[in-house]
């Protein structure tokens, strides 16, 4: 879609351009207020996409095609991405405490933020914004070359420097997140002897490995009959049992396969132990 | 009359001519006791040997020279002999134009006469009284520098060269008075009589801002030729500050406290400054500074008041001091008081307040002398409970103390009889409340003086001899009785030269306007004068010449009692000077350490305290500098906001 | 649907999103409001662009976008160092900058 095509859209069908920015509009702010009071961080970074894609869509509307495929391939693709894979890292599943512990923090921010908009506002509602003029000649020759002919002509040097920024940064990352070592390596003999010098030995049963079924939630028995605990990866033991449905469900929860090998070779009913470490 | 005289004053005081002749070599008169002042502190113990001949022989150097200047103005008619000579110009700054010249006229030639002749005469003097001081070359050092300065204060021609000499007799009184340094007594005496003097001075120097600030000149001329423009208020100030000056150099009341203390200095001193000469300098003052005090009567009237009270304050104390010499400085005081109240009376006073001051020199250092032969001669015993009997031992000094003893109490035809019984005559002829009342007070001074010296002679003189063990007098070697000798001569002649057929009063007459009649000196006044001291003559011999001495002081009632504490005079000095000051004092260091240091101590305790509450603002939240961040943005916004729209 | 429309709309997320720095304390959210200002602003930029018929705000919109990437990524390493170092992702509790 060229930047024309759009603009001749926005204005002959000025009627759909506005319903698609006020639908927009009230589902960018919901999203926003969403993510700022919403307790696990999981949901902030979903309704911040939200935020991002309706905030895509309208940069289309106003004429942006190049920046509103960028901001959905770059800013949501990658960026929030990004934020997802650290939260991740960082933990997921509990949700942040909404007690203030600083006092007056809620209200000051709450005064101020209502400040600024009433001042904003009064900016903008002083200020001369008029009704968009018709199209003009950086809009015709098409968004993305138009776009790129400013990139490389008059703002070529922030264009470089920027490039230079995009490099220190991953330099940056790479340096930050790196974690020395502190003692070397352990190779693959150093493993197995831990392996064989610690309580179990021989490798874990995989799931499944002892059971009817083929399934990562479903506990492996024992000759004895008994689930093996060491057989299903804990965190599904725990989320199965918090949801009192699966297979695993029926497996202690804190167990499963950090178990020791007393578990394993104590046939008869001994019981299990607590996970190691 | 008041104007007409000042008019008269003014006119003939204005009449300087320059020094010619022989006159023109007038600065030796200064360069001889300085030379020798010089040689003898600077050179050090290497002039010991021959150090007190230098220290004779300059101010008799002075004196020929004096002589020589004295019949050289002879020479010159009458109105005029006031001549300056002006050595240097000293300051020179703008409209402030101080010269050192020195006035060479009837009033200066008098003073010089006196202090460069007694001077001489004590020098001798001193030479054999302090044969045993291995000091001597340092006491004829000082004694030098005392009399360079007492002729520049006589000789100047404007107040702020006045005021150098002044200075220096203030220097060399305090060091002669402390020259036995080691004497804690002489220490602290030599203080006090500088700080003492240090009180009149200030009135003094106040005085020459006061002329400076007035008439835009500090000479003599300067001065009384514009005397007449200045106001009541100025010209009665000026007489004050004056008096006050006055009063500390002459030990007047209210600054009189020192004079008694002065004896701790060896007694040539006390014979040639505190009697003969500096202490006079404040009758010098006020005589010469005559214009002034012509124009304001109050100022006048203060220095009568004055005079009139000290010399019946000094009278008394002299009556119960056992010192002798304490009982002299006492009668020196009042006889000072004599000449203030003399000087008060204007005019037609001056000149015997002059005539009585030179007399006074004669015969009051005649006294001292013969004091300190007796002193020199008991072991330095002064306490005159333990002399007496000293009549047939020491029959030179004897004489003589004699002969000034008659003198000073007022006996025809001795000085003291011509110039004191005029004066109570000018008092009485003053008129009015004020007239009979000064008139009384003199009088009655005229009585105690002859109370008291009569005393002394009793108790030193005649009488039992109530000698410590270990006294042995004799009369004393010649180079101490000639001096004593030729003072008694002076005082026995010179009040009948100078008063009768006016002589002193015609020769002064240029100088202070005015020439009185001669007077009568068997006047009314004069014969109730005499009355009164044959009365008292009689009165000391009943108490001290029939009875024994005893050789304790006995306890006595109220006015003797007082009069032993120098009628309170410390007493009072202390809680009205001295104890305020101290109070004082500590006020302002009380008020330094909790006003001053407290107000600079709670400035840095408050900003402590400020820090110590303003940084909990740093939290270490960032989220609260998130917070004031976004404040400030929101701050700048709406600023920005306010200056655009 | 003026360009006007755009820039109080901007205004708006702006605001949330400051308020959201402010108030939250996870270090994650705390971030992604900061993207949530940033994006607010790049939609300022874009309705300007629209305003004076000119690109240039679209290429500022672009290098603002280039610039929050990198800054979301040192952002990130930062953060996971931290929280190496913590084992915790409240901004809370990095205080010790106090007095």
């Amino acid at each position: 879609m060229t930047a024309v095509h759009l603009l001749a859209a926005g204005q002959a069908t000025s009627a759909g351009a506005s319903v698609t920015f006020w639908v927009l509009a009230v589902l960018s702010v919901t999203a926003a207020l969403g993510m700022v009071l919403a307790p696990r961080a999981v949901y902030c970074a979903v309704l911040l996409a939200v935020v991002m894609l309706s905030l895509a869509v309208l940069y289309a509307v106003a004429g942006a095609p190049f920046l509103a495929f960028v901001q959905i391939i770059v800013y949501t693709g990658a960026v929030l991405m990004l934020f997802l894979f650290v939260l991740m890292i960082v933990g997921v599943s509990a949700p942040d405490s909404m007690r203030e512990t600083i006092a007056g923090q809620r209200l000051a921010a709450g005064v101020a933020g209502i400040a600024l908009l009433v001042l904003l506002s009064l900016i903008v509602g002083h200020a001369a914004i008029g009704p968009a003029p018709p199209a003009v000649a950086g809009f015709s020759v098409g968004n993305v070359r138009g776009l790129a002919t400013l990139i490389f002509t008059k703002y070529v040097f922030p264009f470089e420097v920027t490039a230079a920024l995009l490099i220190t940064a991953a330099l940056g990352a790479m340096v930050l997140a790196h974690r020395e070592r502190t003692s070397p390596k352990p190779t693959q003999r150093d493993l197995s002897q831990q392996r064989v010098a610690g309580s179990h030995p021989s490798p874990l049963p995989g799931p499944g490995v002892y059971a009817r079924h083929n399934a990562v939630d479903f506990p492996a028995l024992l000759p004895d009959g008994r689930p093996s605990e060491l057989s299903v990866s804990p965190i599904i033991v725990a989320r199965e049992s918090e949801l009192g449905t699966g297979p695993a469900a029926a497996l202690p929860p804190g167990g499963g396969a950090a178990n020791g090998a007393a578990g394993e070779q104590d046939t008869a009913g001994s019981e299990p132990e607590e996970a190691r470490p | 009359m008041t104007s007409s005289l000042a008019a008269a004053h003014a006119a003939s005081g204005t009449t300087a001519l320059a020094a010619v002749g022989v006159q023109r070599a007038a600065w030796l008169l200064l360069a001889f006791p300085l030379a020798g002042a010089v040689i003898l502190l600077l050179g050090g113990k290497r002039t010991n040997r021959w150090g007190h001949w230098v220290g004779v022989l300059m101010p008799v150097a002075a004196f020929v020279y004096a002589v020589i200047a004295f019949i050289a103005m002879l020479s010159y008619p009458a109105n005029q002999r006031t001549r300056v000579l002006t050595l240097f110009t000293w300051i020179h700054v703008a409209r402030f134009n101080v010269p050192v010249g020195l006035q060479l006229d009837q009033l200066s030639i008098c003073f010089v006469l006196l202090t460069t002749g007694v001077g001489s005469l004590i020098h001798i003097f001193a030479v054999g009284y302090m044969s045993h001081d291995p000091e001597r070359r340092r006491f004829f050092g000082y004694m030098n520098l005392f009399v360079a300065s007492m002729l520049l204060l006589v000789l100047a021609d404007n107040y702020l060269v006045l005021y150098v000499g002044w200075e220096g007799v203030g220097l060399a009184s305090y060091l002669l008075i402390g020259f036995w340094q080691y004497k804690p007594a002489a220490a602290v005496a030599a203080k006090k009589a500088f700080v003492a003097n240090r009180v009149g001075d200030a009135g003094l120097s106040v005085a020459i801002m006061l002329m400076f600030a007035v008439f835009g000149s500090v000479t003599f001329s300067g001065v009384f030729g514009q005397a007449g423009k200045a106001s009541q208020g100025v010209v009665t100030a000026l007489g004050l500050l004056l008096l006050l000056g006055a009063c500390g150099k002459s030990a007047q009341l209210p600054l009189q406290s020192w004079l008694l203390d002065a004896m701790e200095g060896p007694t040539p001193v006390s014979a040639l400054i505190h009697a003969a000469t500096m202490v006079t300098a404040g009758v010098y003052l006020i005589v010469r500074s005559g214009p002034i005090f012509d124009l304001s009567p109050h100022a006048r009237l203060a220095v009568t008041i004055v005079g009139a009270a000290t010399l019946l304050f000094g009278a008394i104390i002299s009556c119960a001091k056992d010192d002798i010499k304490k009982a002299l400085a006492g009668s020196t005081m009042s006889q000072i008081g004599y000449m203030m109240l003399a000087a008060g009376l204007g005019p037609a006073g001056y000149p015997f307040a002059i005539a009585l001051l030179l007399a006074h020199g004669f015969f009051k250092a005649g006294l001292f002398l013969g004091a300190g032969s007796v002193k020199h001669e008991m072991n330095d015993e002064v306490d005159m409970r333990r002399l007496g009997g000293l009549r047939k031992i020491m029959p030179i000094t004897y004489v003589t103390f004699f002969v000034c003893y008659l003198a000073i109490i007022g006996i025809p035809p001795f000085s003291g009889f011509f110039a004191k019984d005029t004066i109570i005559d000018q008092a009485f002829s003053k008129g009015g409340t004020s007239g009979a009342i000064l008139g009384t007070a003199a009088l009655l001074g005229a009585g105690l003086t002859a109370f008291y010296m009569t005393r002394v002679m009793f108790m030193t003189w005649a009488g039992e001899r109530r000698w410590d063990a270990d006294a042995h007098p004799h009369e004393v070697p010649p180079v101490m009785t000639s001096p004593m000798i030729l003072l008694a001569l002076g005082a026995l002649g010179w009040g009948a030269f100078e008063i009768l057929g006016d002589r002193l009063a015609d020769f002064l007459g240029p100088v202070t306007g005015y020439v009185p009649p001669e007077p009568d000196p068997f006047s009314v006044a004069g014969i109730a004068a005499l009355v009164l001291v044959v009365a008292a003559i009689a009165l000391a011999w009943a108490m001290y010449g029939r009875r024994p001495v005893p050789a304790v002081a006995p306890a006595a009632r109220f006015p003797v009692t007082a009069a032993r504490r120098d009628l309170y005079g410390d007493a009072f000095n202390e809680s009205v000077l001295m104890r305020p000051g101290q109070w004082l004092t500590r006020l302002s260091v009380y008020f330094d350490n909790r006003g001053v240091d407290g107000l600079v101590n709670t400035l840095a305790a408050a900003v402590g305290g400020t820090s110590g509450r303003v940084r909990r603002v740093q939290t270490g939240f960032v989220r609260s500098y998130a917070l004031s961040m976004f404040v400030g943005a929101v701050l700048l916004v709406g600023a920005l906001l306010l200056v655009r729209v | 649907m003026s360009p006007s429309h755009f820039v109080a709309l901007s205004v708006v997320l702006f605001v949330i999103g400051a308020i959201g720095v402010l108030v939250r304390r996870n270090a994650l959210v705390i971030f992604m409001c900061v993207e949530l200002m940033l994006n607010a602003v790049n939609l300022a930029f874009v309705a300007f662009a629209r305003l004076h018929a000119n690109l240039d705000g679209q290429v500022i919109a672009f290098f603002v976008m280039v610039v929050a990437a990198a800054e979301v990524v040192v952002g990130l390493a930062i953060l996971m160092a931290i929280f190496r170092a913590r084992r915790s992702a409240s901004v809370d509790d990095a205080n010790l900058l106090k007095y």
